[in-house]
């Protein structure tokens, strides 16, 4: 299943696993963040019905 | 106008006032570069160009935050925003005052930085032409560099990280221009280009300093 | 809620979050086929490349990476603008949750490019003209974001990151023929040839730009999904304040 990468399996398997890594940094912690904000809203949203 | 240029340079002149410790500070680079790269004269020679370029540069960078801080500190910057001098031509001359107590006396002390770090003797001339046209263009930066940072405590490292880039296309024709010149070839291009981007720094960063500045004085 | 009869419509944070909200399932989905897809095409369905061999394989990242650091600057220029001009917070908001993605987006190119220079070149980094200047864009990023962090005031912040973006941008555009003149002495042989290979044959073509869909698509997402949380951070500090206030 793999394709022969040849020599150059080095960079281009490193290309791959860095700008995986980087995409999954960047979404990741937009999403926990998110969450954190969000739920900070529905507390002081709370706190002001109240 | 006259006014504020006076004032400013009696103000960097006075004891404190931060005159000569661009000097000093472009004076220690110097000293510091044969130290970090050895004394051979042939790897000084190649590189001396460049080098004062950069001392030069670095020399601007720290002198920077009193641009602004000292004003904004005794409230004279609110002063300066309200009063009917364009706050645009207070900070062009912010600019020029800054120019001429720390990129003027480098200007004038770079031949002899150049000899102490073996610059070839060709390459004097447009060194100093280079500098000259330059370092105005540093100073206009700068002065925008500080309007952004003006509010901003201890802000010294985040104005280098912000004017540092904006530096790079004066830097690169500067040394650009000054290492030819020490080869013996024609600099003609990246000196025109260097103007040019005085030039328009000239025109532009006043503006975009009023501006940085009216938003952070708010 | 009626219809909106204009893009300025969505400036309200109110209609934006509503918006986003319904579209943004539907765009993180269709962004991870993409990249999914694209990158999996082009990791295990091309053919080498005459000259460079596997490396070509890296195009897949590398492009379309370059393409959104790039655009992501631009976005955030463009919404830097609309807030001077029109001070609607959406917008400054916009390009404040735009820059660190923009930031992701740089790196990938820059290790990216590193990496199939690396085969080239015998070194792992070298001062090629297009590897300089996603250098010094990497580093503009930095001072926005590191702006925004240090000014209290969010209007404030908001000013002064859109001068800085605005400025900043000449300036980006001059380091990239100052960089190139920089550059013209160093006699390298081949540097970095991307896209404009002198023919980009369609078994190279058609998954790169599925690949490019997805990054753009995924830039989309992400945008939008931070843009939302700082509306909300914004609003949660402008209630708590109102509460401490009464």
């Amino acid at each position: 299943m793999m394709p022969d990468l040849g020599k150059y399996a080095q960079p281009v398997l490193w290309s791959y696993a860095a700008s995986i890594a980087v995409l999954v940094v960047i979404v990741a912690a937009s999403l926990i963040e998110g969450r954190r904000v969000r739920a900070e809203m529905r507390r002081a949203e709370e706190d002001r019905d109240v | 106008m006259r006014a504020l240029l006076l004032r400013d340079l009696q103000l960097a002149f006075r004891a404190g006032g931060g005159f000569g410790l661009s000097l000093a500070f472009f004076l220690i680079v110097v000293v510091l570069v044969p130290f970090s790269v050895g004394p051979a004269a042939a790897l000084l020679e190649r590189i001396a160009a460049g080098v004062l370029w950069l001392g030069a540069l670095l020399a601007c960078l720290l002198s920077l935050d009193r641009l602004l801080a000292l004003d904004w500190e005794d409230g004279t910057l609110d002063l300066l925003a309200t009063a009917p001098l364009p706050l645009e031509a207070a900070m062009g001359v912010k600019a020029l005052a800054h120019w001429l107590t720390t990129g003027l006396p480098l200007v004038v002390a770079a031949p002899l930085f150049g000899v102490m770090l073996q610059l070839p003797a060709q390459g004097t001339g447009v060194l100093v032409l280079s500098l000259l046209l330059g370092t105005p263009a540093l100073s206009l930066i700068g002065a925008f560099g500080a309007a952004i940072t003006v509010g901003v405590k201890r802000g010294g490292l985040l104005l280098s990280l912000l004017v540092l880039p904006l530096y790079v296309p004066t830097l690169i024709f500067g040394a650009e221009a000054a290492r030819r010149a020490a080869e013996g070839l024609d600099a003609t291009t990246p000196l025109m280009m260097l103007a040019g981007i005085t030039a328009g720094c000239g025109a532009l960063m006043p503006f975009a300093a009023a501006a940085a500045l009216r938003a952070g004085l708010r | 809620m009626s219809k909106p009869s204009s893009l300025w419509e969505y400036a309200n944070p109110v209609r934006f979050l509503a918006v986003s909200e319904r579209i943004l399932p539907a765009l993180w989905v269709l962004s991870l086929a993409c990249l999914g897809i694209g990158l999996a095409w082009g990791f295990f369905f091309t053919p080498d490349d005459f000259r460079q061999g596997s490396t070509v394989k890296i195009i897949y990242l590398h492009v379309p990476s370059a393409l959104m650091a790039i655009n992501a600057w631009f976005m955030m220029l463009v919404a830097s603008l609309i807030w001077l001009v029109r001070r609607h917070h959406v917008s400054a908001l916009a390009a404040k949750a735009a820059a660190p993605v923009g930031v992701a987006m740089t790196l990938i190119a820059l290790v990216t490019g590193a990496l199939w220079g690396q085969p080239m070149w015998g070194t792992w980094w070298v001062w090629d003209p297009r590897l300089t200047s996603f250098l010094i864009l990497f580093l503009f990023y930095l001072g926005y974001i590191a702006l925004w962090a240090a000014i209290e005031d969010p209007d404030t912040a908001a000013d002064l990151t859109s001068v800085l973006c605005i400025v900043g941008s000449v300036f980006a555009v001059l380091s990239r023929y100052a960089v190139l003149f920089w550059n013209q002495g160093l006699h390298q042989g081949a540097s970095l040839s991307l896209d404009k290979e002198e023919n980009v044959a369609d078994v190279f073509y058609i998954p790169l730009l599925v690949c490019i869909a997805g990054f753009v698509l995924l830039f989309l997402a992400l945008v939008l999904y931070r843009t939302g949380t700082e509306i909300r951070r914004r609003r949660a500090r402008a209630l708590r304040a109102r509460s401490a206030l009464a």
